[in-house]
């Protein structure tokens, strides 16, 4: 190590300040600061600091992600194969052929997105003249992970590009942004490429090839009108058509664990995001009882909306943002309860757009501000009353 | 009469390096020095020139704004160099001391029987004055304004910080005759805060409302005190008084002289003689502690709110604590691997320090990070104990937003009670100044 520290003070000597390429200076410290913690000291202030740092709390997330990714991969192939199977094309597969077909489609995507987003990033950081933020680790294998199987890579990149200028960068960069990045590329890529999107010939990998296909997403197929083909086990473990990573609610869980045992995602997001999309659903649930014919989605059990379809992904990684979410512990009841309430309202009531959770965590995302103004303001009105009690008193005194 | 106060919020640092309660004698430093700058938006103008023979007691300099606060010498001898900096601002006023003190003679007087206009005179007169300590805005106090309460805690929730309990005990006359005196200061209560250790000694001392304070750091902290017993509103004052400088005040109206004695924890990891030393306010830094290198850090005061001081200079005016850390200039490979480097404390738990709740940690000055923008949000919470948010008003400071700034409570808050939102931050960004920065607008803008 202290070899490759010694080279790398040298690689960085052109680009100090005052030296030639001080200007790039932010890309190089990017790499410099990802291979060493560096040797800044404390200055003004508390002479000691915490362990913790921005890299170390992406990372984590990036951790969390992986076993979603790794099942999202064997679950690529393993819908591909399975169709393939039920056509009669082949007679059986492995589990590492079903991993290798999900890799072979997924780590370009995830090289695409990592390649154009962060490439954006250093551009910014060299052109703003700060250091390279860490946002993007997450972001950009976010993107991937919630994109269908087969989207095309180009799309991808210009998905990519969408979000990180005017998703994040439009805004003021890393902490100012309003919508989470990740999303907006979806978005982005929903109302650009709809075709690459949606119906249910994208969701099972290369299934336009196969005839007689069921590929359709359970949503969908509720949608339409049908009951879902899928065990509830099957739906929880993710063995079901969708993207990318979002099928495997297990999964999921597991990356949920290991945000909230490190603090580094709100479990109060997490836990009444569930809740208000509990109550959605049994509200849904209880329409027959009150005399009402509910259809389909309305009829669907209320747990079942929790396991399928993004909704657990989405309030797991992408609600948890901590910049686009609201920031006071109140308002993240807030903010999550009308996430999942909401995110089961769009796809129930809005077929069109079966996937809620992106809607609904988008929606409130722009609303998480105006939550956080109000919880603030009660704590202001509270302070204004003591000032007048206080002043009631003197005069009482007086 | 006790009334309890609890602190659930918080987060109390076990560090290696806790002084033994054993009381020494320090040395006799060559020079004393009193710092203008110790003493926040202070004006000095100097009222003697160099070479100038002292008294203990004696005036150095004055306020520039407010003429009756005035900064008088610890100690007899001559005044030697006054270090100027920037645009010829005073920096440091040293003191050649003399063998033994001789001091000026302020006069007897019972406090408790004393007119308060007296009181007070001769707390001015006598340099007392720059002991009290106005809140809001963490300055020191105009003698004009008419406080609505003065707070003392003698609580140690810092890190590494002074046992008061062990301090006051053998001062406990002075300390009385010390509240005796503030109570004169202002119409309302005079509030002590303690803690099991202070308690003992403290429990029976009389003209206070005494509180008993339990929890986590920072709990000891004043403002979190004066925030839970009597917060400040929009044109409030309160005062604070650290407890031993009560004692220098208790002093003054027993003996008749300004007895500028100061009890002086060394502590640190890097520290070899960790011991109370008894000694003079401005004593040099050298004769409390063993030579050290540019490898290790001095600090004047605890490890969250201290200056930074070099070998040659002095003890701050407040400070009753000596800290010495490792400085941490060195990199480490992949620092941000979750779960790694468990040997620093992390609030966080990214890091597995809090799989060991009774270690004691040995933190160096490292920053362990780069600054960023601010993104991780309810960590600050956990360590503020007060019904404020955070974020929001240092976001409110940076912009400079005073009225919103007003409406997030920045009249409640003091730098220091914001080291510990500081320390936890995954962002790095130096919020002491930050909030030291949005009161200054505010005394310039609102005063």
């Amino acid at each position: 190590m202290e070899w490759i520290r010694q080279r790398l003070d040298k690689i960085k000597e052109p680009f100090a300040p005052g030296k030639k390429y001080e200007k790039y200076a932010p890309a190089v410290n990017a790499i410099d600061t990802f291979l060493f913690t560096p040797n800044h000291t404390t200055q003004k202030g508390a002479h000691i600091r915490d362990a913790v740092d921005l890299k170390r709390t992406m990372i984590t997330v990036v951790l969390a992600l992986i076993p979603a990714l790794i099942f999202g991969m064997w679950n690529a192939g393993y819908q591909h194969f399975t169709q393939l199977v039920d056509a009669g094309t082949i007679e059986a597969f492995t589990f590492w052929e079903a991993i290798g077909h999900g890799a072979l489609k997924i780590v370009p995507m995830i090289v695409v997105s990592y390649a154009v987003g962060l490439g954006i990033e250093f551009a910014f950081a060299i052109f703003r003249g700060h250091e390279v933020n860490e946002g993007y680790l997450v972001t950009g294998l976010l993107i991937p992970m919630i994109m269908p199987i087969d989207f095309p890579l180009w799309m991808l990149a210009l998905s990519v590009v969408f979000a990180v200028l005017v998703g994040k960068e439009a805004f003021g960069g890393t902490g100012m942004n309003i919508l989470n990045p990740a999303l907006t590329a979806r978005a982005f890529a929903f109302f650009a490429y709809p075709t690459y999107m949606s119906g249910n010939q994208v969701w099972v990998s290369e299934a336009s090839s196969v005839d007689a296909i069921s590929g359709e997403t359970i949503l969908g197929s509720l949608a339409a009108g049908e009951n879902a083909s899928y065990s509830m086990m099957d739906m929880f473990y993710g063995f079901i058509p969708g993207s990318v990573a979002e099928t495997s609610t297990l999964f999921i869980l597991l990356g949920a664990l290991l945000l909230i045992l490190t603090k580094v995602g709100s479990w109060r997001i997490i836990l009444s995001a569930f809740i208000g999309a509990a109550v959605m659903g049994l509200i849904f649930n209880a329409l027959p009882s009150m005399g009402l014919t509910g259809n389909q989605l309305t009829n669907f059990p209320w747990y079942g909306h929790l396991i399928i379809g993004g909704l657990a992904f989405g309030i797991v990684f992408m609600a948890t943002d901590p910049v686009s979410a609201a920031q006071t512990m109140k308002g993240k009841w807030i903010y999550g309860f009308l996430i999942g309430f909401l995110s089961v309202m769009i796809r129930v009531f809005n077929p069109a757009y079966p996937e809620g959770v992106m809607l609904g965590i988008l929606l409130m995302n722009v609303f998480a501000p105006t939550i956080d103004h109000y919880v603030i303001q009660s704590n202001i009105k509270r302070r204004k009353k003591r000032i007048k009690s206080a002043t009631t008193q003197v005069k009482t005194a007086v | 009469m006790s009334k309890d106060i609890r602190i659930k919020r918080g987060l109390s640092l076990k560090l290696e390096g806790e002084a033994e309660k054993e009381l020494v004698k320090a040395p006799r430093s060559k020079t004393y020095a009193i710092k203008p700058p110790d003493f926040h938006a202070l004006v000095p103008k100097m009222v003697l020139k160099e070479g100038a023979k002292v008294l203990a007691g004696d005036e150095l300099f004055f306020s520039k704004y407010t003429d009756e606060i005035r900064f008088t010498s610890p100690v007899s001898g001559v005044l030697k160099y006054i270090k100027r900096g920037e645009k010829r601002k005073i920096m440091e006023v040293i003191i050649e001391a003399d063998p033994e003190d001789t001091y000026r003679d302020f006069g007897k007087m019972d406090a408790a029987s004393s007119d308060a206009e007296a009181v007070k005179q001769r707390i001015l007169e006598s340099g007392c004055g720059a002991f009290i300590n106005q809140r809001p805005y963490d300055i020191i106090a105009d003698p004009k304004d008419t406080p609505k309460a003065i707070f003392i805690s003698a609580v140690s929730t810092a890190p590494l910080a002074p046992d008061w309990g062990f301090i006051l005990k053998d001062k406990l006359a002075a300390f009385q005759e010390g509240i005796n005196a503030l109570k004169k200061l202002t119409p309302g209560k005079v509030h002590l805060g303690v803690d099991a250790s202070s308690a003992q000694y403290l429990k029976d001392i009389k003209g206070v409302e005494l509180h008993t304070v339990k929890g986590p750091h920072p709990a000891g902290n004043v403002g979190v005190q004066i925030h839970k017993i009597d917060p400040v509103n929009q044109g409030d004052r309160v005062w604070t008084v650290n407890p031993e400088d009560v004692t220098i005040i208790g002093n003054l109206f027993l003996t008749g002289n300004y007895i500028a004695d100061k009890t002086v924890a060394v502590t640190g990891s890097e520290a070899t003689n960790r011991k109370y030393f008894s000694t003079k306010i401005g004593a040099e830094v050298s004769d409390l502690i063993q030579k050290v290198d540019e490898d290790v850090r001095i600090v004047s005061g605890n490890v969250l709110t201290g200056l930074k001081l070099a070998y040659d200079q002095h003890v701050s005016f407040f400070s009753n604590e000596v800290t010495l850390l490792p400085e941490g200039n060195n990199y480490r490979a992949f620092g941000w691997l979750p779960f790694t480097y468990n040997n620093i404390h992390s609030n966080s738990r990214t890091s597995l320090s809090w799989l060991f709740p009774n270690r004691k940690f040995k933190p160096t000055t490292n920053l362990n990070g780069e600054e960023r923008a601010l993104v991780v949000t309810g960590e600050m919470e956990e360590v503020l104990p007060m019904d404020v948010y955070p974020m929001q008003l240092i976001k409110a400071c940076m912009a400079g937003d005073i009225e919103k700034m007003e409406n997030l409570g920045i009249y409640e808050v003091a730098p220091e009670d914001f080291a510990l939102v500081e320390y936890v931050n995954t962002s790095k960004i130096e919020i002491q100044d930050v909030i030291r920065l949005g009161l200054d607008l505010m005394i310039t803008e609102v005063g």
